[in-house]
């Protein structure tokens, strides 16, 4: 009787419990949560694998042996494992019992891509036995092909036996070798620091010395001016720089002859013993020897590679500091555009302009604009200002240089121009929505004390209107620093041979094309040949530029916040 | 009292010059200001608003018809040697060529008809037929009563003496200055067609016809050129009219005044076969020629009626190629000749009334149609570039000029289905540019605006309920501090770029998602309800438990269930497989469901760029929520309605309006997001609905394509209109939204 009493309440409940609307309430609840979870959990994953991608990883070695196959020595990186169906894995050929019906799989990082022509294979966790993590275990960051995995064997110079050793336990040869090792990478280093400073500084001065001399001549060809002195001169000139760059050639000639002295000897995980120069290595550690602080040491060694280097590896390694400074002056050069055109437009519609059915087309249109594509803008960008105005541009002042364009093609300044295109809508729309609230009677009070309309505006209204400008620029700067379709047509490049701010004249080369992080995303996740090994350092810029964005925002509501109260006193 | 003010009025002397030139200058610089603001006010707007209209300049000139203009007429040089069997223009448009009826090759100035160089016939016997093998090769054959045949080619060496450009033409002869033997009668027809290793000729007389086959083999020592001649007989067809052997040489189409097509299998030349038989023309109307657009793929038919059909090869469920008419233009009178562009599928055609027609095969569209000549007008021919035409009639030659810069384009071939050579139907197809030169070029919009609606209606599938729902507790039932803290964190969302969202959709939640497919569907049943069970579990609770979380905080202590379950899916994922779908349920999907599956596909895009999307909706949703006037909930609540049903029955109906426009400005930015969908789909432009499959939008198309097409090429400007497309629908989404709120807010402000 209870029992049925009970189950007639219970019914009875669960069907008011649905009259009330409660459970709607609490689906709206998990709506709310799951979006939280969504965010939150997507820059969790952005950061853990952005930020541990410069953890030094242990090295396992271990004996695979899949039955049917021989069994062979693995040394290698884990980088992550999933559970697959047994089914599948029996289906691919590979013999795992009955009995199972989930595996797990691991990806390893063999690196060595010059050996064995990949740097990843997946192994079945059942068969790996004998795992240690032997100390003398190295890893070597090299200039290419990757990482290099093995034991040390011997360090030469000029092709004679310095340090050697047969262990691959922990012995005073060992280690003997490995300081040899570390000293001559050293060396290598300091030599190839000097190398790029003079490929990269020196001789790029140079060239760009003879580029001017070369479109010096031809423009005064082309005008007829060409006498013989003026051609003498630049010969003279170009002389000068011959020389230099003959000076050059030869100390770079002695450091290539230096930095190829050593080199050294490396058993790889299958056994075989190769000798590789010294020079290609970055830098070489034993992850299973350091402790929590080396590694916290070496870690922070990397990220600051990371952010101050350029590029190694088709982009796969190194760092992304010409990136990072693309996207720095492409957007500063954009906020020196949007902010004066912005607020002088959103003045004029606002304060100027009569207000009648024009001005409030125009206000829509205006405030649809920033909801038009921003691949769209970069169409147009491409079509009028880099093929229209571009190639007049060319024609009319860099006649020299034809055929080859200088505006006529991608650059910063068109991309700046199309960005700040892009967002001045966004400036207009906060500008106006600042000068509507404030209110009519301040303006009265200044023009009846007999400032003119430019001084009641100058003191008044915009000083009263900053908070929503600053907030509009800096919403502005945000979305530009992120915006990456755009770029894509007209300036970004996957590798920039130089910064668009260097040394040579005329310091700031606006038509110089550039590197941008978002850009670097996109092409080095889905351009790259080797897409697995660069994933890490995806996440990494993925990772600075959230954090970019997210600080561009941040300041955005600081600026706005201090400057409501500084003006405080002057709101209703 | 006005003594005092008397006395003090002279120490304020508004007039000084000082004060003058001060109110002069501020009165300046106020003008200044107004007009500098002015200025730069509207030219920033008028800046901004060009974007339409440049598009727009550049969109046009598609649509625009073409021109043609006569440039110079002459009477015919060399008129001795006859009529012309053959018309044609060199590359540069400066020197003309014509084969004459006694077999002569005639070379003249274009421009004025001035004779440059005249090749006479090697072979004493009469000229009695003569074949082309194609525009492009310039290879031709002339063939005799005697039954020789000679084939020659006309070519053109370009010098610049004294910097100055001197074309001169030359004839060659690939196969030898002698005449070739192939016929023991007189020749009446002659078709010929070369290819890497064969050059077949067909040639047929009173009553029989023959096939000569020269094959071509480099001899690998002396680098010498050996020929092998092979030859049979052919079934004969009376009162053939034209003959045309195949691209392949593996074919050849013979076809009678009535428009009966015999199509004959050359493969093997030991047994000849018919392959199959063809009416070409309607009853009564007598064919008048019959030859190849570019491409040798696509046969064009020309009658007396005035009609010209295309035919092509298609093939059918058997994967047996079958000629088969495609489509046909018509113009009142009978046709005399049809010529063929050399560099795109157009061509065109002369009547007897002297009108000249030009199309585009393509397209079908009919870009000029002018009469040209008023006196029996013989003979029509493009220049290679297409921007010539000479026209032979009674009087010579008239050489005119052609603007003709977009023909392959029109309102139809864009947005309707249109057939292509080598499909077996008609098809919407995206295909902007291969690697061959007489490759059809394919300029289809539908798939990707069909790609862009697709990638939009699965990301929409995914955002709406999540954003609404969210938006609606977020403005009504949650706690005023929880509310601060949860809105920026949505909101952080939208200013996340979008090449991160693409980024890790492509490379981290495709993979994911296809070893855990399972889970993605259990996902959408379990959440739900577990969230249910959950809220009755938690209503069942005694009420000290309950009471430790204050009304408006639930979503804080659904977080977790929210992440269990979630995990829990996943964990099971392999499970359900293993137990449901035999351990793989892609392969289940893809084996025996029949359905394509990419790892790159809608439901990654429709989850990626739901995500991109979600903030859009919620903040506005949550803002017209939000501004529901407090009175109306107050007065649903004191009449004793309940929570959800004050918030179904009056707050959602007062804010529908304001959801509705979130919608349209999601989806307008859903349809304009170009990142995501080029990382997260395989990018190609199919049209099928399959959420396993992937498609292309019309901004990813932009993305990829724009950066390589030609500057003002047709690809260019119909790329150009994808733009334009995209622009004008979120423009008028955002439009109506914008007028959809304005409204909503003038009612709010009454109430």
């Amino acid at each position: 009787m209870t029992s049925i009493k009970e189950k007639k309440m219970q019914k009875a409940s669960v069907s008011n419990w649905f009259k009330s609307g409660d459970p709607w309430v609490w689906l709206n609840a998990g709506a709310v949560a799951i979006s939280v979870i969504m965010v939150i959990g997507l820059l969790l994953l952005i950061a853990v694998r952005g930020l541990g991608h410069f953890w030094p990883a242990d090295i396992v070695e271990a004996k695979y042996e899949i039955p049917g196959s021989p069994a062979y020595n693995l040394v290698a990186e884990r980088v992550e494992s999933v559970e697959v169906p047994a089914v599948q894995v029996r289906e691919a050929g590979i013999n795992i019992g009955d009995d199972k019906e989930l595996v797990s799989r691991t990806l390893m990082k063999t690196g060595n891509r010059d050996f064995y022509g990949s740097d990843f294979r997946w192994v079945l966790d059942d068969f790996l036995t004998e795992v240690e993590k032997p100390e003398m275990l190295f890893a070597a960051e090299r200039h290419e092909w990757g990482n290099l995995y093995g034991y040390l064997k011997a360090v030469k110079e000029d092709g004679t036996v310095i340090a050697e050793t047969q262990d691959k336990q922990v012995t005073d040869s060992a280690l003997a070798t490995w300081e040899s090792f570390q000293q001559s990478i050293e060396r290598a280093l300091v030599i190839h620091d000097d190398i790029y400073q003079i490929e990269k500084h020196d001789i790029g001065a140079i060239n760009h010395g003879l580029e001017r001399l070369r479109l010096k001549q031809r423009s005064l060809e082309l005008n007829d001016e060409l006498t013989p002195a003026i051609l003498a001169d630049l010969d003279a000139d170009r002389a000068v720089f011959d020389q230099e760059y003959k000076v050059l050639q030869d100390r770079l000639i002695t450091l290539y002859g230096e930095i190829n002295r050593d080199t050294f000897v490396v058993e790889a995980m299958d056994g075989t013993i190769s000798e590789l120069q010294v020079a290609k290595v970055v830098r070489a550690f034993r992850p299973n020897a350091m402790n929590v602080f080396e590694k916290m040491g070496f870690y922070g060694a990397k990220l600051w590679e990371f952010l101050s280097d350029d590029p190694r590896e088709a982009n796969t390694e190194g760092g992304v500091f010409p990136a990072i400074f693309g996207t720095i002056m492409m957007v500063l050069l954009m906020t020196i555009l949007v902010t004066p055109f912005g607020v002088v437009a959103a003045v004029y519609l606002r304060e100027y302009a009569s207000q009648g059915w024009l001005t409030r087309i125009i206000r829509i249109a205006v405030n649809n604009l920033a909801g038009v594509p921003s691949i769209v803008y970069g169409v147009f960008g491409l079509g009028f200002f880099i093929y229209f105005m571009g190639s007049s541009i060319d024609q009319a002042f860099f006649p020299e240089a034809l055929p080859s364009p200088t505006f006529g093609t991608g650059g910063l300044m068109w991309a700046s121009i199309t960005l700040a295109l892009l967002t001045v809508p966004v400036v207009i729309v906060a500008t106006e929505e600042g000068l509507s609230r404030i209110p009519r009677n301040v303006r009265e009070g200044s023009l009846a004390l007999g400032a003119t309309k430019a001084e009641t505006l100058w003191r008044v209204v915009l000083p009263m209107a900053s908070p929503a400008i600053m907030t509009g620029v800096i919403l502005a700067v945000a979305r530009a620093a992120g915006e990456v379709a755009p770029l894509m047509l007209v300036g970004v490049v996957k590798l920039a041979p130089s910064l668009p701010l260097d040394g040579n004249y005329p310091f700031i080369h606006l038509d110089q094309k550039f590197m941008h992080l978002g850009f670097h995303i996109y092409d080095v996740g889905f351009q790259s040949p080797n897409v697995e090994a660069a994933r890490p350092l995806v996440y990494a810029t993925a990772l600075l530029l959230v954090i970019v964005i997210a600080l561009l925002n941040l300041a955005a509501v600081t600026i706005r916040n201090h400057l409501r109260e500084k003006y405080k006193s002057l709101e209703m | 009292m006005s003594k005092t003010t008397d006395s003090q009025a002279p120490d304020l002397d508004f007039n000084s010059p000082a004060l003058i030139r001060h109110r002069k200058v501020r009165r300046f610089k106020d003008k200044a200001a107004t007009a500098g603001i002015a200025l730069g006010g509207s030219s920033v707007i008028l800046a901004v608003l060009l974007i339409c209209f440049y598009l727009l300049y550049e969109v046009l000139p598609l649509f625009a018809g073409a021109e043609i203009e006569q440039k110079a007429a002459y009477s015919l040089p060399l008129e001795e040697s006859g009529a012309s069997h053959y018309l044609t223009l060199e590359e540069q448009n400066e020197v003309a060529m014509r084969v004459a009826q006694n077999g002569s090759i005639i070379f003249f100035d274009s421009q004025n008809g001035e004779l440059i160089k005249h090749v006479e016939s090697t072979v004493s016997a009469d000229m009695t037929a003569f074949a082309m093998e194609d525009d492009t090769s310039r290879i031709m054959a002339l063939a005799y009563e005697n039954g020789e045949l000679v084939i020659a080619q006309h070519n053109y060496k370009i010098s610049y003496p004294d910097n100055k450009r001197k074309i001169t033409p030359v004839v060659e002869y690939p196969f030898g200055k002698q005449a070739i033997k192939v016929a023991d009668f007189p020749i009446k027809q002659v078709a010929i067609r070369n290819g890497e290793a064969a050059l077949s000729l067909v040639v047929m007389g009173e009553s029989q016809s023959r096939i000569v086959k020269l094959e071509k083999e480099v001899n690998f020592i002396t680098e010498e050129v050996e020929i092998t001649q092979s030859e049979a007989s052919l079934p004969f067809v009376d009162d053939a009219k034209a003959l045309l052997i195949s691209g392949d040489q593996r074919y050849l189409y013979i076809a009678t005044k009535t428009g009966a097509m015999t199509e004959l299998d050359l493969r093997n030349l030991n047994d000849i076969k018919i392959k199959a038989q063809h009416q070409l023309t309607k009853e009564g109307a007598e064919l008048s020629s019959m030859s190849y657009l570019l491409g040798q793929s696509s046969i064009m038919v020309a009658d007396d009626t005035g009609r010209v059909s295309q035919w092509f090869n298609v093939r059918d469920e058997q994967n047996v190629e079958n000629i088969t008419f495609i489509r046909d233009v018509s113009q009142p009178v009978g046709i005399i000749d049809v010529a063929m562009e050399q560099r795109r599928k157009g061509f065109a055609t002369l009547d007897n009334r002297g009108v000249v027609v030009i199309y585009n095969a393509t397209s079908s569209r009919q870009v000029i149609n002018e009469k040209l000549s008023d006196d029996n007008a013989s003979n029509i021919a493009f220049s290679p570039r297409a921007n010539g035409l000479i026209l032979e009639d009674d009087k010579g030659i008239r050489f005119f000029d052609i603007d003709n810069e977009h023909p392959e384009v029109s309102w139809g071939s864009i947005w309707s289905e249109i057939w292509y050579e080598g499909y077996q139907e008609p098809t919407y197809t995206w295909q902007s540019s291969a690697a061959n030169n007489d490759f059809e070029p394919k300029y289809s919009l539908m798939p990707l605006a069909f790609g862009t609606l697709k990638a939009a209606f699965y990301a929409m599938v995914m955002a709406v309920p999540l954003a609404i729902c969210g938006a609606i507790y977020t403005a009504y039932f949650m706690a005023p501090a929880l509310r601060r803290k949860v809105k920026p964190v949505i909101e952080l969302m939208e200013a996340l770029p979008t090449v991160i969202l693409g980024f890790l959709a492509g490379l981290f939640f495709a993979p994911f998602l296809e070893e855990n497919l399972a889970a993605a569907f259990s996902i959408l049943l379990v959440l739900p309800l577990g969230i249910l069970l959950f809220a009755f579990v938690w209503s069942r609770l005694p009420n000290q438990i309950r009471w430790l979380l204050p009304d408006g905080w639930q979503p804080l202590i659904l977080i977790p269930v929210v992440i269990f379950l979630g995990w829990a899916c996943v964990a099971m994922s392999p499970v359900i497989e293993l137990n449901f779908f035999a351990g793989d349920m892609r392969g289940w999907i893809t084996n025996d469901l029949g359905i394509t599956f990419d790892q790159r596909n809608a439901l990654v895009v429709g989850f990626a760029m739901g995500f991109a999307v979600i903030p859009t909706i919620f903040s506005i949703t949550e803002d017209a929520i939000f501004s529901v006037p407090k009175a109306l909930t107050q007065g649903s609540l004191a009449l004793g309605a309940t929570y959800w049903q004050t918030m179904v029955r009056v707050v959602l109906p007062t804010a529908s309006p304001g959801i509705f426009s979130a919608i349209m400005i999601g989806m307008g930015r859903a349809v304009g997001e170009t990142m995501i969908v080029l990382m997260a789909t395989g990018n190609t432009p199919i049209m099928d609905f399959n959420i396993f499959e992937g498609m292309r939008t019309l901004a990813a198309n932009l993305a990829v394509e724009v950066p390589e097409s030609e500057v003002d090429s047709s690809h260019y400007r119909i790329l150009f209109l994808a733009a334009f497309v995209l622009f004008l629908f979120t423009f008028v989404v955002n439009t109506i939204a914008e007028t959809v709120r304005q409204h909503l807010r003038k009612k709010y402000g009454s109430l």
